[in-house]
């Protein structure tokens, strides 16, 4: 079985997070910027962990990051490589590499972002090889 | 105001069941509070403070306190994962110090080998409404690949190796034979713990810590109490605290909350990395220790493979001496929490009453660290450091 048949368990939704969930659905990666202090951050949060503040926007992200870090689960029934992806924009974001050899996943990767179905949710956001 | 010198460690006790088949998780938190509480030669009744985290059944505190039947003043549940319990003895000094209480009592306990629980290799939620758990629960964070993470990042930028982090093991291994109730007494060499089974990569089947029945607790008094004991003064030098998370996407795994809470801990104790004889770290695996031991102070970031190599943390071999218990390694790591028992081998290490395979000569100032959460996304990190008198 290749790695992204694991079932992905759907994540909860709420309020706050809501727009982030619906633009997934529709393909595409939003990350929070705060309008006072100017830095994007992920999760996302109403209020910035940075500044405080409650001035932060939805802001559409390319979807390509690299490689910080990862681990390929082999004791998993289907082993599957859980990373931490730096994004472009700049925040790093926990996520799945999939779609792509796992003997092959090394630090420093380009990476792109895919959507992948869950359960009974909205798609998360996952990467494979750029 | 600073601690020092303000409390003693006047009891302590581990549990010595690995596996509670017969035992209700109160009961062991009870019976654990009673050795701890004999071992000082004190009673119940002189215990007028009450330190638990979230191991403790229902509602923690008010649910123990009903159990027992203790008169409290002073309750305190701060709950930081498994470095809870180190937390609460630098908690318990203050409240001392404060006058909120003479005698602290400090308890863990946990079933999760009788109760068939999957520790560290099914993901762990907890629960909907954590801000975290949408943006990180379907991708399967385990707590085994979440360190394994960690460990990856730390052999990327620094050259770290599985063979070098198999030495911690190997430690605590050649530690755990001299102790008849550690879980793993065998003696393993660097070649079984690389040759053992990835579990998630790099770490392997021996990086990781056992999964053990148990408890343990501690009594913490004022000085006045303490001297009037039959038992070897311990106290509480200094203490440092810290949290650490992902700093909204500014991610760096190659440190802990250590570098923190260690530096907090020694500007108060007085004392430098190298006067430290004996160091309990939280082993939940190789790489735990590892990345403390850099934090903590013992030598340079990226420096921690060097240090741990070459049988360097085996007493009576090396030059600092870890975890002579086996600890969570080889020993014990009840209910999935391993502050409360680091606290415990301190302790008998400055008494003197470790196993004499494996007792520290002159063993004057000692060092126990939790770290509980992840490494990989938020941890609490605790320092404690302890003198004999």
């Amino acid at each position: 079985m290749s790695p992204q048949e694991r079932p992905i368990p759907s994540p909860p939704v709420n309020p706050e997070t809501k727009p982030f969930w619906d633009a997934a659905a529709a393909g595409k990666l939003l990350v929070k910027k705060c309008s006072a202090c100017g830095e994007r951050h992920h999760y996302p949060r109403a209020i910035c962990p940075f500044c405080g503040s409650e001035r932060t926007e939805w802001t559409g992200a390319s979807g390509r990051g690299t490689v910080y870090s990862y681990s390929v689960f082999r004791r998993a029934p289907i082993p599957y490589a859980i990373a931490y992806v730096t994004l472009d924009e700049g925040p790093t974001m926990m996520t799945n590499l999939v779609d792509c050899d796992l003997d092959a996943i090394r630090i420093g990767q380009a990476v792109r972002v895919v959507f992948k179905p869950t359960e009974d949710g909205p798609p998360v956001p996952m990467f494979t090889r750029a | 105001m600073s601690i020092k010198g303000k409390a003693y460690l006047a009891g302590v006790f581990e549990h010595p069941t690995r596996k509670a088949d017969t035992q209700s998780l109160a009961q062991l938190h009870a019976e654990s509070a009673l050795g701890a509480l004999a071992d000082a030669g004190l009673t119940k009744d002189d215990v007028d403070g009450y330190f638990c985290a979230g191991d403790a059944p229902g509602l923690g505190g008010l649910s123990m306190a009903d159990y027992m039947g203790l008169k409290l003043r002073h309750i305190d549940t701060t709950e930081t994962g498994g470095s809870s319990y180190v937390i609460h003895v630098g908690h318990a000094a203050e409240a001392i110090a404060a006058g909120k209480c003479d005698v602290a009592l400090i308890t863990l306990a946990g079933r999760p080998r009788a109760e068939g629980m999957a520790t560290g290799t099914a993901p762990r939620n907890y629960g909907a409404a954590a801000p975290d758990v949408a943006f990180e629960y379907p991708y399967g964070p385990t707590v085994v690949n979440q360190y394994a993470m960690a460990a990856m990042r730390h052999m990327h930028e620094f050259g770290t190796t599985s063979a070098q982090l198999a030495w911690i093991k190997v430690a605590a291994s050649q530690h755990a034979q001299h102790n008849p109730r550690a879980l793993l007494r065998e003696v393993v060499t660097v070649e079984d713990v690389v040759n053992s089974p990835i579990i998630a990569d790099p770490l392997h089947r021996l990086d990781c810590c056992v999964i053990t029945d148990g408890g343990g607790a501690i009594v913490v008094t004022r000085p006045e109490v303490a001297k009037r004991l039959n038992r070897p003064l311990v106290k509480v030098l200094g203490a440092g605290e810290a949290v650490k998370h992902q700093r909204g996407g500014k991610i760096d795994l190659t440190h802990t909350g250590a570098v923190w809470s260690g530096p907090a801990a020694f500007a108060e104790a007085g004392v430098t990395p190298a006067d430290v004889k004996y160091v309990s770290i939280y082993d939940s695996f190789t790489i735990t220790v590892l990345i403390t031991l850099e934090d903590l102070g013992f030598c340079a970031k990226g420096q921690g493979g060097k240090l741990v190599a070459d049988g360097n943390l085996i007493a009576g071999v090396g030059r600092l001496p870890f975890n002579t218990d086996g600890g969570g390694l080889c020993n014990n790591h009840p209910a999935n929490r391993g502050g409360l028992t680091k606290v415990v081998e301190a302790v008998r290490q400055l008494r003197g009453e470790a196993h004499p395979k494996v007792q520290v000569k002159s063993c004057d100032v000692a060092l126990a660290h939790g770290t509980g959460g992840s490494l990989a996304t938020r941890h609490g990190s605790a320092t404690l450091i302890m003198g004999r008198e």
